[in-house]
């Protein structure tokens, strides 16, 4: 018998493990019982989903801890991070469950390759080499590939999978591309390694593989100019695979992007900064100025994305414990406003077909008044508005732009999130100004629960931020 | 006793909105009914509240009273207190409440409790932000008001309510997004966002310098000054009239505020150096905006723009930084908070009966309406600032105080008096006096619900214009105390200036053989 002691160096890896056992017995599952598993399935996979976070939460030692010749690091960054994805993919899939079953898509590859995704993000937060990160990144990305075009009788998601597998695919190469100039210029793939060799500056060729290294996260989490993907892969998917779309994979490559810059290149702080407060800048003013436009609600949401990611980089652009922390917070009520907001998107269905124009929105707060007030919090908060919460996310991002002193970021940052205002708040105007459209179906359970406590999360945050606050301040210290 | 009154006073409106939240159901007229008294009975406790803030309040006392502090975000603190600059404030606040409360109660027919829930809301934001001793909370308090005025302007205002709300909020937004970049400029200079320690706090001249302006760029929005006061007329005509109330009486007074509070003490070598360009834009405000209002033809068009003629006097007197100029912002701000806000009840008197807002559609009301022609009067004169009433007081203060520091502004800005009788006597005469119009023959005089808002803001005028030592007194200390560190400081940056000038001189005279 194998002594509990003996698995002890397997702990660290035990939501990644929990994860991928619990992804193969689905498949196993569901091969075995066919179509009809479809259900059980899904809902199991919530179940592994909450049992790999328990196990992050109560299993994994505490501490930093290298495993694989210090490829794979568990510390408090990753914690914080994986929790936040696993939170983020098992709302997504909560939000599936429902529409799956209106939509007759009840498949069980869904919640398979969910737990394969979110496993793919898992390794990616724990990256700490570039073969690593790659791996991650992979498994990550071609599940993603195959859930946009899983209603595959649908023009639309197919040619979103198809686009997204496409442009995917070349960021990928992008990527691993500049990973070897990188490789080459510096003789190793580890951050630590990277670290020392950078640590009195790098040749252009090095930034060269940088660049092309940015270039492949950028286009994971959407920042301008490697975007385009977004409204079209967005509006194409099914709406839970959106709403999975805009939280979970964004936190994972906001975590790799944050930790690669830190951790592999603080010799070279001034010559990525740049990139990224060009990213930054990028991201947030196309995202308010294309929002502006938009009349299909998902495609709202990808550009509303696209300036979220670029206010998250604000922070990073600091490049301080300070910025880190901030981008944490900002993650953390971003998956909190996002899962809320597509819970209303869902919600959306008209005589059991889904509507997704903003006009059809028009006197909510007649027809459904929680359900606006929920989102109307919803949209100021994403709009940046105190008391609520997407306001402090921005706050301490923007706090730690101006300790690094990038005033010039900070000040077009403020503005662009008052032209983005503009678009949120035409939504508030079309729920609360004007005349009544019928009202939609019942809202079915699950997506209550899930608009409810995203909604009080977001609205309560202000009067309890301390346990929040605390954990990123922890997070971001492990890094540096 | 020790409870957190200051709490109980920001934080019970709060308590009424959920507490209306919880306790109707649906749109029936049991529901608006409960709605309203809930409301009601809600800023009446407040206002009773903050007397007994007043009554225990030490006006000998320069420093915050009913100071509550408690760990928050990590950088701030949830910090709240008042000095005799802010308690004027509050007070005026929780009085005015009952009353648009009461304006409302008929003129509101319409989705009643989201109303009166956000009127209560907004109640506990226009607190919090006058008692806030944290630059955070302060900033949280400040902007969170934008989103139930936006509602209210929104969803009960007038047929071009959507831009009208639009632009209130992205103009007041905009101002106040580069304030909250300054305020975090501040903490890393200062290592804290709490206030009493930034007040002792001598920030670098170069940032004063931009900071300034940051906070210049919200509170002139919010005040609103010449040039970006357009929004206000368009709030002003849209909103109900409540709402209206509110604007003129409350919110704008939080621009003057953050002036007081924070400019004029934070940054006083940059406002020393910047006080002429407020003195311009004052001047321009008080005459040019008096000359629009002589050319409107909407009776709340009329009266917003004399709303910003009149915010005029408030930062002119402010940053001329003289006892008697802060002193007379802070006594106008009061005075128009109550004459302003009488005024837009006045005009919603008419308008719950004709619907209309026309000047010329009024004429000869004194036939028919004789109380209300005697109430109209009242307020038509403490705006002109006709001495007896509260306006005179003020005005009064701030030209004396401006007076001595720069003769030719005060000079013009004396005009802006003429004016203001010019064209708020002109309306009085074009709406109260002359023939009875035939459109108007049928209209009611002032019922008892309206002789009960009418009656304690009428006392008030005349009261504040006979007597105004109370609310002087209660201010006297703590803009004593601001002056002085101003003064301190300005000399201080003086004395620098002329060392390094002689330095630089003697650098240069070195060199020259």
């Amino acid at each position: 018998m194998i002594e509990l002691s003996q698995l002890s160096p397997c702990l660290p890896l035990l939501p990644e493990i929990v994860l991928a056992t619990g992804a193969m017995l689905m498949l196993m599952f569901g091969a075995a019982g066919g179509e009809r598993s479809g259900p059980a399935v899904n809902g199991w996979s919530i179940a592994v989903m909450v049992l790999a976070g328990y196990a992050l939460i109560a299993w994994v030692p505490a501490g930093r801890l290298a495993l694989f010749e210090g490829s794979f690091v568990v510390d408090d960054f990753s914690r914080f991070l994986k929790l936040l994805t696993l939170t983020g993919s098992a709302g997504a899939l909560a939000l599936s469950l429902d529409y799956l079953k209106l939509a007759r898509q009840q498949k069980f590859e869904y919640g398979a390759l969910f737990l394969l995704s979110t496993l793919g993000m898992l390794m990616l937060i724990s990256a700490s080499d570039l073969i690593a990160l790659y791996l991650g990144l992979e498994l990550m990305s071609l599940s993603l590939y195959v859930v946009a075009a899983f209603d595959r009788d649908n023009v639309r998601s197919t040619e979103a999978g198809l686009k997204y597998f496409v442009l995917g695919a070349l960021s990928s190469g992008m990527l691993l591309y500049g990973a070897s100039l990188i490789y080459g210029f510096t003789g190793t793939v580890n951050f630590a390694g990277i670290a020392r060799a950078t640590a009195n500056g790098a040749g252009i060729g090095l930034i060269f593989g940088l660049v092309f290294l940015f270039a492949g996260f950028c286009f994971k989490i959407s920042a301008v100019p490697f975007h385009m993907w977004t409204p079209d892969v967005y509006e194409g998917a099914p709406t839970p695979v959106t709403a999975f779309f805009a939280a979970a994979p964004k936190v994972a490559g906001i975590a790799v992007f944050v930790r690669a810059t830190v951790v592999a290149f603080p010799g070279i702080t001034h010559e990525w900064q740049q990139i990224v407060v060009f990213v930054s800048i990028a991201s947030m003013a196309l995202g308010a100025f294309a929002a502006i436009g938009q009349r299909n609600i998902k495609r709202l949401m990808a550009y509303s994305s696209i300036g979220h990611m670029g206010f998250a980089l604000v922070g990073l652009a600091a490049g301080t414990a300070e910025g880190v922390e901030g981008v944490l917070v900002y993650m953390t009520i971003y998956v909190a406003m996002t899962l809320g907001t597509f819970a209303v998107i869902l919600f959306m269905r008209r005589g059991g077909t889904a509507v997704e124009t903003i006009g059809d929105l028009a006197g909510l707060s007649r027809t459904h008044p929680t359900v606006a007030f929920l989102l109307a919090m919803l949209l100021f908060s994403l709009a940046g508005i105190p008391p609520l919460a997407g306001f402090f996310a921005k706050f301490y991002v923007f706090l730690a732009a101006i300790k690094a002193g990038l005033y010039v970021l900070a000040v077009i940052g403020v503005l662009t999130s008052v032209i983005g205002a503009y678009y949120y708040l035409a939504i508030v105007k079309l729920m609360y100004f004007d005349e009544p459209k019928p009202g939609f179906d019942a809202m079915p359970g699950l997506l209550r629960i899930v608009l409810g406590i995203a909604g009080l999360i977001n609205i309560l945050f202000f009067a309890y931020p301390a346990p929040i606050l605390g954990a990123a301040t922890a997070a971001a210290a492990s890094l540096f | 006793m020790n409870w957190p009154i200051l709490s109980v006073v920001t934080f019970l409106p709060l308590f009424g909105a959920l507490l209306v939240m919880l306790l109707t159901r649906g749109d029936t007229p049991i529901a608006r009914g409960t709605a309203r008294w809930i409301a009601l009975w809600a800023t009446l406790i407040t206002f009773a509240i903050s007397l007994v803030m007043v009554a225990r309040f030490d006006p000998a006392s320069p420093e915050f009273q009913y100071v509550e502090k408690h760990p928050w975000l990590g950088v701030a603190f949830y910090h709240m207190g008042v000095d005799g600059i802010s308690l004027p404030f509050v007070i005026l606040t929780t009085a005015l409440m009952p009353i648009c409360i009461l304006a409302s109660w008929t003129a509101i027919q319409r989705r009643v409790k989201e109303y009166m829930i956000a009127f209560l809301i907004l109640e506990t934001l226009m607190v919090g932000t006058f008692a806030a001793l944290d630059l955070v909370l302060f900033y949280l308090f400040f902007e969170g008001g934008l989103i139930p005025m936006f509602l209210i302007i929104g969803v009960w205002g007038g047929p071009r309510r959507v831009y009208a709300s639009f632009k209130f909020f992205l103009y007041t937004l905009a101002g106040s997004v580069l304030m909250l970049l300054a305020i975090m400029a501040m903490y890393w200079d200062a290592g804290t966002t709490d206030i009493p320690t930034l007040l002792r706090h001598g920030f670098p001249l170069a940032l004063q310098k931009w900071a300034w302006f940051a906070f210049f760029a919200s509170f002139a929005v919010k005040m609103p000054m010449w040039p970006v006061h357009t929004w206000l007329p368009d709030a002003h005509v849209e909103a109900p009239t409540a709402g209206s109330v509110i604007l003129a009486a409350i919110l704008l007074k939080m621009g003057g505020y953050g002036f007081l509070r924070f400019s004029l003490p934070m940054f006083p070598v940059a406002s020393h150096d910047y006080a002429p360009l407020i003195f311009t834009l004052s001047v321009v405000a008080i005459v040019y905006t008096s000359l629009v209002a002589l050319m409107q033809e909407d009776v709340k068009k009329l009266i917003a723009y004399s709303s910003v003629a009149h915010m005029g006097f408030v930062t002119m007197g402010i940053f001329a930084a003289t006892a008697q100029g802060v002193a007379g912002g802070i006594f106008q701000m009061i005075s128009h908070g109550v004459v302003s806000g009488a005024l837009f009840l006045c005009v919603g008197v008419v308008y719950d009966r004709m619907h209309t807002r026309e000047i010329a559609f009024y004429g000869g009301l004194v036939n028919r309406m004789p109380l209300y022609a005697f109430v109209f009067m009242v307020f038509t004169l403490a705006n002109v600032g006709l001495p007896g009433t509260s306006g005179f007081v003020g005005e009064f203060l701030s030209l004396l105080g401006t007076f001595k520091v720069n003769t030719s502004v005060a000079f013009i800005a004396t005009l802006g008096v003429i004016l203001s009788a010019c064209y708020a006597l002109w309306l009085y005469r074009k709406m109260i006096f002359g023939p009875l119009k035939p459109a108007v023959a049928g209209i009611r005089d002032l019922g008892w619900r309206e002789n009960i808002i009418f009656a304690p803001l009428v006392a008030l005028t005349i009261l504040l214009g006979v007597a105004p030592k109370p609310v002087l007194d209660i201010s006297a200390a703590s803009v004593t105390q601001l002056l002085e560190r101003y003064t301190r400081a300005v000399k201080a940056a003086d004395v620098e200036r002329a060392q390094a000038k002689v330095a630089a001189a003697d650098i240069g005279a070195r060199s020259a053989p």
